[in-house]
């Protein structure tokens, strides 16, 4: 996988190359060298080029590994002969909790093995079938240069081992999967895993790899209908998945289940797609993807949010995380995670970086579309404004829609409060006793233990000095003038009179 | 080949025709055209064993054939597990009911067990005639319901103990255990033809196969036959495997029904 940056930057230089050569025509030979040289760079040159040659040194029996885990990088600079033991199992598993269901897989488990080679390698490939397997299976690994992917010379009866061998031409991610008839069954039974061939140099190292392959699975009865499901062919063929699971399982990579890293590691995920229909647009909720090598091939895209994992394909993609706290693995066609399980989990543990995150910093009120109209509250202030003069009709009109703003929230907008919470306004003795003290209120708040009208009340009413004198007037002006209470009105004198004569508790505007 | 199977006659092959049930004559719509688009296979009248050859059975059969007991069997005819669920060679041991249906058994095995009978395995077109009836019509194969049932044994794993022959209803043959016990072998495995890659349609390799070419099914909804025709592909006829076994045809004769 070749590192974009130094190429482009060459390629730029060709291309102005080129181009002031083209114009001024210069020595076209020295122009085809350097093209031929950017070339090389940018291209890995097929299978033409993955040929190093006969294996050198003792065959090596490979290691294979379960998901979610990967066999260690390979270390080596010459070409080896491998010898790749696998086995097909079919087997009773739970699909998701409480839901058995019968699935074919190569190594006991769906995804299968996960095979790691590198570029050039002989590989010996044993493929047996246990002898309590109902059905024949073969592979078709998409690295294999030949016949079918291997599936026409692998195909082997219940009790019985095929072996064949191919050179690994191709570098790149890639998926594997049974190709017996009916095919569509057998993916659909969980028969796919991914292999990769790594690039004669190795991946750059990060700190975590992981394998995580996406397949959709489709039963008789509903999703999360307990007992033994069936397989069902007809919602195969209309495409219509009872499960999209990521390895296998609902519970495959969440809980304890779930992948780990730490503040500060990069990630590599070798993300494969088995289908056998449908398309993942795979993404990480809470990160993005630094690098995507799309489809598992040589060239990386940076900076990417979800990138599309083809059925019978793959994606690389490589991450580095730095905040603490639980990343979500989907299938971002959304219904597909939350109704059908797609969705698995990373946790991140370390220590909390919040100038990069800070979590919820405020919850206020937010009362939306409770405010009404308040083109009444705009021409009481105009007319005080204008005249020096605004009535008391006027002053209920603007306070009636402040009052919904902003008091009814918590006194209700007949007045009458929550019993034992919010104290009543409207009859509220401890209201109507005294308008000096109810200015105070509403612009210093109050705390502590109050009775009105024989019921005690213990809440908190929070400063509302951010009200102006016209609203606080206007407020009070409508309270003390509905619901049956008596009259009588505030001015904004007496607003403005008791707010430079008070203190704001700490915290309360002006 | 068959006249080297030497066989002991066994047991009058009238007894042995009074556990076969009449089927056909018909015409079979065949899901594998020979050639042509749609196959119309005319299916003469033919006798099926109502059931699959048991354990038992076959031990008689090897108890007085004993070059077919597993100790002294060739191995060009049979492979390393050729009735390795016995005990011994001899007998069956607790763990095996007599009742079962047979099972690790070879084609040739197969074919000198019904021989010795007088009668021969079915071929793959009247087995597959016979099974596509359900206990009403004699070909259920448009039925999703009766597909989905086989299927379902189809899906579930081999590693469960094997229920007795004769479990299941009969069919409208009044032939059981047709779907749902064991894979079974067929005279004429061998003329079928997936090409061990499925995808291979009409392939370059047609001119290995007697039949038609790679698989060009017709109903492809009935992938049930996919998968029995799959898995005679796989074998070879010394060939035994845990969940395949087989039950005996012969033509209709003079006298007989």
């Amino acid at each position: 996988m070749k590192n974009r940056r130094i190429a482009s930057s060459a390629t730029i230089g060709v291309v102005l190359f080129l181009t002031f050569g083209l114009i001024s025509g210069a020595l076209p030979s020295r122009v085809s060298a350097a093209a031929a040289q950017e070339r090389a760079l940018l291209d890995t040159g097929g299978s033409a080029a993955g040929d190093f040659g006969p294996p050198v040194g003792e065959p090596i029996v490979a290691t294979l590994t379960s998901p979610p885990y990967v066999p260690p990088p390979i270390n080596r600079n010459t070409p080896a002969k491998l010898i790749v033991n696998l086995e097909v199992r079919e087997l009773d598993m739970p699909i998701s909790e409480g839901v058995m269901y019968t699935f074919w897989t190569f190594g006991g488990t769906v995804p299968g093995s996960f095979i790691r080679v590198r570029q050039g390698d002989t590989i010996e490939f044993h493929l047996a079938n246990h002898p309590s397997s109902k059905m024949p299976h073969n592979i078709d690994l998409h690295a294999v240069t030949g016949s079918g992917g291997g599936a026409s010379s692998s195909f082997t009866a219940p009790g019985h081992e095929s072996q064949f061998t191919f050179k690994a031409l191709n570098q790149g991610l890639f998926v594997y999967h049974c190709a017996t008839a009916p095919v569509g069954m057998h993916v659909a039974n969980g028969m796919y895993g991914l292999i990769l061939v790594e690039p004669p140099g190795g991946l750059p190292p990060v700190d975590r790899e992981y394998y995580v392959m996406q397949g959709d699975f489709y039963t008789v009865g509903k999703y999360r209908e307990k007992g033994h499901q069936a397989f069902d062919m007809q919602k195969a063929i209309e495409e219509n998945a009872t499960y999209v699971l990521f390895n296998g399982s609902e519970g495959a990579l969440v809980g304890d289940n779930a992948l780990s890293a730490n503040t500060g590691e990069t990630i590599r995920l070798f993300v494969g797609n088995g289908g056998p229909n449908l398309v993942s647009s795979f993404h990480v909720i809470g990160e993005i993807f630094d690098k995507v090598f799309t489809e598992g091939g040589t060239h990386y895209q940076e900076n990417v949010q979800t990138t599309l994992v083809p059925a019978g394909g793959s994606a690389i993609t490589e991450f580095r995380v730095e905040v603490p706290g639980t990343l979500v693995i989907v299938d971002h066609s959304i219904f597909r995670a939350f109704n059908k399980g797609a969705l698995g989990m990373i946790k991140v543990d370390g220590p909390e970086n919040l100038a990069v995150y800070t979590g919820k910093e405020v919850d206020s009120v937010y009362l939306g579309d409770k405010v009404k109209d308040l083109t009444v509250v705009a021409e009481a202030t105009t007319a005080y404004s204008t005249t020096g003069e605004v009535t008391i009709a006027q002053q209920i009109a603007a306070g009636e829609a402040l009052f919904a703003g902003t008091c009814s929230v918590c006194h209700q907008l007949d007045g009458r409060g929550l019993a034992t919470v919010f104290p009543p306004l409207a009859g509220a003795d401890f209201f109507l006793a005294d308008t000096t003290r109810a200015i105070d209120i509403v612009l210093n708040g109050l705390v502590g233990p109050i009775t009105v009208n024989d019921q005690s009340y213990d809440s908190v009413m929070p400063p509302m000095s951010q009200l102006n004198d016209d609203e606080i007037a206007d407020i009070l002006t409508y309270s003390l003038n509905s619901w049956g209470n008596d009259g009588g009105r505030v001015t904004r004198e007496e607003a403005a009179e008791r707010r430079a004569s008070t203190e704001r508790p700490p915290g309360a505007a002006h | 080949m068959m006249v080297l199977l030497a066989v002991t006659a066994f047991a009058a092959a009238d007894d042995f025709r009074g556990r076969m049930a009449t089927v056909g004559p018909g015409e079979f719509h065949s899901v594998i055209p020979e050639g042509k688009k749609d196959a119309v296979i005319d299916i003469p009248v033919f006798q099926l064993d109502q059931r699959p050859v048991t354990n038992g059975e076959f031990l008689d059969f090897t108890n007085a054939n004993p070059q077919w007991q597993r100790s002294n069997a060739v191995r060009l005819f049979v492979d390393a597990s050729y009735l390795s669920h016995w005990e011994t060679a001899i007998e069956l041991g607790p763990d095996v009911d007599a009742e079962q249906p047979l099972i690790n058994v070879s084609w040739f095995a197969a074919t000198a067990y019904c021989e010795a009978h007088g009668a021969r395995l079915p071929r793959w077109y009247e087995w597959e005639f016979a099974a596509a009836a359900d206990k009403t019509h004699a070909d259920a194969r448009d039925d999703p319901l009766w597909r989905q049932q086989i299927l379902n044994w189809y899906a579930t794993p081999g590693s469960k103990a094997l229920s007795l022959v004769g479990q299941r209803a009969e069919n409208f043959y009044g032939i059981q255990d047709l779907h749902g016990l064991v894979w079974e072998w067929v005279a004429d495995y061998n003329a079928l033809l997936v090409a061990d890659d499925n995808r291979e349609q009409g392939g370059a390799d047609k001119l290995k196969f007697c039949g038609a070419g790679a698989i060009s099914m017709e109903r492809k909804e009935d992938y049930a036959v996919l998968m029995r025709v799959a898995m005679l592909s796989s074998l070879e006829a010394a060939y035994t495997t845990q969940n395949l076994g087989f039950r005996c045809a012969a033509d209709l004769s003079e006298g007989s029904q």
